[in-house]
């Protein structure tokens, strides 16, 4: 029942598959690390840092992608990892109606090629990326901070920088000045642990069965009947 | 500085005093002949002006008064509302989301409870009912947006009227906010699963006796602005950015509408009920400032067909699903139900634990594809919550959009492009 349907449409998440396999055949080297169809909905490619540039083009460019534009561009922090950031960049092809994702890994020291003459809008997200995570974009040519203070110092969306930051702001009576000084709280962050062992990801021995009742991935279709 | 212009006019292409060949033709030719001295100077455009519609600090270096470079600094509104979530459980980082882009509340908390659903897994399980209603109050935010932005943007052209009208209507709008969320603005109604609870069931009428009268108000506003010649003036052939263009700076919303791409989420990819509801999209030719108006007067009157469809759909039932690992149970039971009264305690505590995974989950926002890129790594807590912001990307092509523009043309590309900083600055 379930292979008629598939040879007479093929899923979101085999059309998505052949896309990726597609842009795998069409780049010479072994640019594309990894092909994945996130929950059979959205197509996430790992690439290689120094085959970013030629993958976006031929995106851009090739007629069976067609990706006219960048969506969105972001850092994401993994401290635990060696490459400790990831570049995630959200394209969207208007004229075929598909999204796909792309993913570079790096880490604090390493530049990731920028791909602001490709997509011009490329700049803010790349400036935003250097500014909250200091992910450097090689090309980039303004790479100045965009949403911090003037004179910020640090990457306030890496997960070792605090919650709380490090200076507050205020305007000085009688200096008329605006200062800054040490974040200073009456109170600490209040940082609850909720990964408790009664109803928690971690499993005590024994004590398996509390898993039964929990929100898992999703059931892997046709197993129910 | 008319007297300037004036002066440069009479004078044909502008020389500099330091140009020696000018110095020379100048005291040989004629004595009508003046050199004008104009070297581009800086205009610093806010933090705090009533035109930048919010704290943009737009840094315009002008020769005379046109604009030949414009650079925004933005950030001046960041409140870091990535990092908060990170901090807080899904449910308690939904009122942040209101936050965002503050004229259309409902619109922000809409792509985030549907992210959060993805990861959830839950998106199928949805009741109608919710669908419909989180479907109208999405349309009715849509109004609510476009309403003050044409009428903020007809005040930075000049004209008042539309501002006061605008206003009254917006305040109706509002007061449905209130009765189905509790509060005038920042009502925190969407929930993942879901509505917050169910709307009173006088709203309905409410809501289509203003349904009834809205057409006329629209007519009355495109009275006073369509064809008004000031206006038009203002705004036509202003700002033009055409369709590659328009893709190229990933310009989504009215304003890659206006450019004559007829794109829109709803129908492209649709969400919700949207695939049910019989709407049109209008798009633009010109890709001028004036465009942007007129889509966004069409839209208004496609969100209220909508509105009305969904009136008609909205039949009794659950508004959340009853999976109550997700969303609280009834006050009644939780009197009578142990198990209930651990569920509510747990989920206001602790929350929900959202599997590993990611999702870029987007909908047409008033302003354009509003997009939460979201990151669970099967904690309680969002790993990672990029918020994509269509203003953002709308507000780095200023430079394009106004170059070789008069100053006060700017300010007509500003109101334009829908800008608010509680999206961008996030």
């Amino acid at each position: 029942m379930a292979d008629s349907i598939e040879t007479a449409a093929p899923s979101k998440g085999a059309r998505l598959q052949a896309l990726g396999e597609a842009v795998r055949q069409a780049l010479p080297r072994a640019t594309i690390e990894s092909i994945e169809v996130e929950r059979g909905d959205e197509l996430v490619l790992r690439v290689r840092r120094d085959g970013l540039v030629e993958l976006m083009t031929l995106l851009r460019d090739g007629a069976d992608f067609a990706f006219e534009q960048l969506m969105d561009l972001c850092g994401t922090d993994w401290p635990e990892k060696p490459l400790r950031f990831e570049v995630v960049y959200n394209l969207l092809s208007l004229s075929l109606n598909q999204r796909i994702r792309v993913v570079v890994a790096t880490d604090a020291a390493t530049p990731v090629p920028s791909i602001a003459s490709i997509w011009p809008n490329a700049t803010w997200y790349e400036r935003e990326a250097w500014d909250m995570y200091g992910v450097v974009f090689e090309g980039q040519t303004d790479l100045r901070r965009l949403l911090t203070d003037y004179g910020f110092e640090g990457h306030p969306l890496r997960k070792d920088f605090p919650l709380t930051g490090y200076v507050e702001v205020r305007y000085d009576e009688e200096r008329k000045q605006v200062v800054y000084e040490p974040v200073k709280l009456t109170q600490d962050f209040r940082n609850f642990d909720f990964l408790s062992p009664w109803e928690g990801m971690t499993t005590l021995p024994g004590d398996e069965k509390v898993h039964l009742n929990r929100i898992e991935g999703p059931k892997p279709q046709g197993t129910e009947a | 500085m008319s007297g300037s212009s004036a002066m440069a006019s009479e004078a044909g292409p502008l020389t500099t005093a330091a140009d020696p060949a000018s110095l020379t033709s100048a005291s040989g030719d004629s004595e009508q002949r003046r050199t004008v001295e104009v070297d581009s100077h800086t205009i610093n455009f806010g933090p705090q002006h009533p035109a930048a519609h919010g704290v943009l600090r737009l840094i315009l270096e002008m020769k005379g008064e046109v604009v030949e470079r414009a650079d925004p600094h933005i950030g001046l509104l960041h409140r870091g509302t990535e990092k908060l979530a990170e901090y807080k459980t899904y449910l308690q980082a939904m009122p942040y989301m209101d936050r965002l882009d503050y004229v259309s509340p409902m619109c922000m908390e809409h792509s985030y409870v549907l992210a959060v659903e993805k990861l959830l897994r839950i998106e199928d399980q949805i009741p109608e009912r919710a669908r419909v209603i989180r479907t109208m109050f999405a349309e009715l935010t849509r109004i609510l947006n476009h309403l003050l932005n044409i009428t903020t943007y007809a005040l930075d052209c000049g004209a008042i009227t539309p501002a006061l009208w605008g206003f009254e209507q917006r305040e109706h709008l509002l007061e449905f906010y209130e009765a189905a969320g509790g509060s005038h603005y920042h009502v925190n109604y969407f929930r993942a699963g879901g509505v917050a609870k169910d709307i009173p069931k006088s709203l309905e009428d409410r809501i289509g006796n203003w349904c009834k009268q809205f057409p006329k108000f629209l007519d009355d506003l495109e009275g006073l602005l369509t064809e008004n010649r000031i206006f038009k003036q203002r705004t036509v052939d202003i700002g033009v950015m055409s369709a590659e263009q328009a893709m190229a700076w990933g310009f989504s919303g009215p304003c890659l509408r206006a450019s004559g791409v007829p794109w829109d989420l709803r129908k492209s990819q649709p969400y919700e009920i949207y695939a049910d509801l019989d709407f049109d999209i209008p798009v633009g030719r010109h890709g001028d400032c004036y465009d942007r108006y007129l889509v966004r007067i069409q839209e208004m009157k496609q969100s209220l067909r909508m509105m009305e469809q969904c009136l008609a759909r909205l039949k009794p039932g659950p508004v959340k699903i009853q999976d109550n690992k997700i969303t609280p149970p009834k006050r009644g039971e939780m009197k009578r139900s142990m198990e209930s009264l651990i569920h509510h305690f747990k989920l206001y505590t602790e929350g929900y634990h959202v599997p590993e995974g990611a999702t870029y989950t987007v909908t047409e926002a008033p302003k354009g594809e509003f997009g939460f890129y979201l990151v669970a790594d099967g904690t309680n807590r969002p790993y990672r919550c990029k918020i994509r912001a269509p203003g953002y990307a709308h507000l780095q092509a200023m430079e394009v959009l106004s170059k070789g523009h008069m100053l006060a043309d700017a300010v007509a590309i500003i109101g334009s492009l829908d800008i608010v900083f509680g999206e961008i600055d996030r």
